[in-house]
């Protein structure tokens, strides 16, 4: 549709452009400033921005050290490194004490590529899931990078914002909805609902075409928000369609797969599957030739649709 | 192996590095050309290790602690045929063992998983005292970046190596000023870390750290008692005009040109 962009080129810029609205906003990185794209922000504001170094441990806690003197820090390093390597200074100076502190991580994911399982966090949405006050977005394309910096801004506690690397198209509008906890159908369908996060909305919506073509109509919806979970809408969901599939680039434990089972359990009866990585470390490859090898192409997305309607 | 002089061994090594990074228009160039003859000092003049047999017991053990560096460490481990130099140009395919960053499970010859960086010192000291505990007496080498000892976990394990009276254990520093948002310096200052590891227990010496036999040689010291650290003055880059001393190309993929360019200085010849 509209402009193809790196989800990390839309959160530098949403970066800047909430710094220009909020004196308040500093921002923290640790030697990836060129990678997470805070450099932009760094050129703009560089009174505002501080680079601590191959220093994720002490970048987290120093972020809740400007939390708790008034400021509104956004920390960035790669996803794996920061919700991994800092995961108990998240735990424990950030969010038990609800600390203000925004984190948009990129390079999430199996979209990493060619770095490898070593770079690859395919459980960054599982380890903030579980430390209770945090948010966590997961924007499917750069439209929903910017909203969901600015929606970061707002909430009082930490967010997590997991950025993906690769350059996308932009699939939702400026004025799609973009609510917190609220997932947002974006297509219509009758015979199943994709749950989809992150990259994998797009590949949903493509897999959803080559089905309307077979007679299957399956619906869309975009799970930007991981926590606080919509189970509203999942229930509703589970009601109306009878069926739910859900696709993400992560671990089918502990992220959105399990968000909708744990909704599920004991509370529908609906058919439910999940695609994810099944419990596997990812490895060097193209990211196309990832996505292929652990299942999450829009072919692999068709034929869990057709499995649950057959 | 030991045919030709560290020089032209250097200069094959390199051609090796920037073939393979070219292949896979992905990877880190500068931080794998300043390694290099750290990494020939090691591994052709002071190491103790057999390509037939890469899980030998004895061997002394390298750990690239700063692992985006590992071109430099695959087309050693080639050379010295501990697997075909041919696997080198399917580098970080999705059917190569060949990964991003090293990977002790896929690769022959490869120690230690690195890529985190900041680990390979703390498995590093854990070799080392392994080696004192199994009473053996191999002997454990830690490459490091600059950028990487701004990490805390450097220091824990710096701690820990003096703590434990590691004479077994050299970490290399190759010291190439510039991290991926520019200089040390500006980014997080070092300071002088040569006081700095000093002051933790270690023996401290300097070298320069293109110069293969001058490595080799403070490789091979040992200081009773104590952990040794050696300062390798080098460049990013090393070897390619317009990647010497430019932050820029710390994990940038050659176009053609560049491509070209590169394999002109050393040496001529595409080898594509
Ligand atoms: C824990 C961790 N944080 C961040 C990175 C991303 N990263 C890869 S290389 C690099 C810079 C390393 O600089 P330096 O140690 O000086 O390496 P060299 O100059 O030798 O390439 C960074 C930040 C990483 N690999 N691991
Ligand atoms: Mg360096």
């Amino acid at each position: 549709m509209s402009e193809a962009k790196s989800l990390r080129v839309a959160y530098g810029e949403a970066l800047v452009e909430l710094g220009a609205a909020n004196e308040r906003v500093v921002v923290l990185d640790a030697d990836l400033a060129h990678a997470t794209m805070t450099s932009l922000f760094q050129a703009k504001y560089p009174d505002r921005f501080y680079n601590f170094g191959l220093a994720e441990a002490n970048m987290m806690c120093a972020a809740a050290g400007f939390a708790h003197s008034g400021l509104l820090p956004f920390a960035s390093t790669f996803a794996l490194f920061g919700t991994g390597r800092a995961y108990e200074q998240i735990r424990n100076s950030v969010a038990y004490v609800n600390a203000n502190v925004k984190f948009g991580l990129s390079h999430s994911g199996l979209s990493v590529g060619e770095d490898g399982g070593s770079h690859q966090s395919v459980e960054d949405i599982a380890l903030m899931r579980v430390v209770p006050n945090m948010t966590i977005f997961v924007p499917c394309d750069p439209v929903e990078t910017r909203k969901a910096v600015f929606a970061a801004a707002e909430i009082d506690g930490p967010v997590y914002i997991r950025v993906a690397r690769p350059v996308v198209e932009t699939i939702t509008a400026p004025d799609t909805p973009f609510v917190p906890g609220r997932i947002v159908l974006l297509r219509e369908g009758s015979d199943v609902c994709i749950l989809a996060t992150g990259l994998m909305v797009k590949e949903a919506l493509k897999a959803s075409d080559a089905l309307a073509r077979e007679g299957i109509r399956a619906a869309v919806a975009d799970v930007h928000t991981i926590k606080p979970f919509d189970s509203e809408f999942v229930l509703a969901a589970a009601e109306k369609y009878g069926r739910l599939l859900t696709v993400e680039e992560h671990s089918v434990i502990g992220g959105l797969g399990s968000a909708v089972a744990e909704t599920l359990a004991g509370a529908s009866a609906a058919k439910f599957r999940r695609l994810g990585i099944r419990d596997k470390f990812g490895y060097s490859g193209k990211p196309a030739d990832l996505f292929e090898a652990f299942g999450l192409t829009p072919g692999h997305i068709a034929s869990e649709c057709k499995a649950l309607v057959g | 192996m030991g045919h030709d002089s560290l020089d032209a061994t250097a200069t094959r090594l390199r051609r090796d590095i920037l073939k393979m990074l070219y292949l896979c228009q992905s990877g880190h160039p500068g931080g794998s050309l300043s390694c290099v003859e750290i990494l020939e000092g090691l591994y052709y003049r002071t190491m103790r290790v057999d390509p037939a047999r890469p899980a030998w017991e004895d061997r002394d053990r390298l750990v690239l602690s700063k692992g985006h560096a590992c071109p430099a460490l695959y087309a050693v481990l080639a050379d010295l045929g501990f697997f075909p130099r041919e696997d080198l140009w399917r580098l970080r395919q999705v059917d190569s063992h060949l990964q991003g960053h090293p990977d002790m499970t896929k690769t022959p010859g490869v120690d230690v998983n690195t890529g985190s960086l900041g680990q390979g010192l703390s498995v590093a000291v854990g070799l080392a005292l392994a080696a004192k505990h199994k009473r053996k007496d191999y002997r454990v080498y830690a490459v490091v970046g600059d950028g990487e000892v701004q990490e805390g976990m450097i220091w824990e394990a710096a701690m820990a190596a003096s703590h434990y009276k590691l004479d077994n254990l050299v970490v290399l520093l190759d010291h190439n000023g510039l991290q991926i948002d520019g200089p040390n310096e500006e980014v997080m200052g070092l300071g002088d870390i040569v006081a700095k590891f000093s002051a933790f227990g270690f023996d401290c010496e300097e070298v320069d750290g293109h110069d293969a036999e001058a490595v080799a040689a403070a490789a091979g010291r040992r200081a009773e008692g104590r952990p040794r650290f050696i300062r390798c003055r080098t460049v990013k880059g090393k070897g390619v005009s317009f990647m010497e001393g430019a932050a820029g190309w710390h994990g940038k993929p050659m176009n053609a040109q560049e491509y070209e360019t590169a394999m002109k200085e050393l040496g001529g010849g595409q080898d594509v």
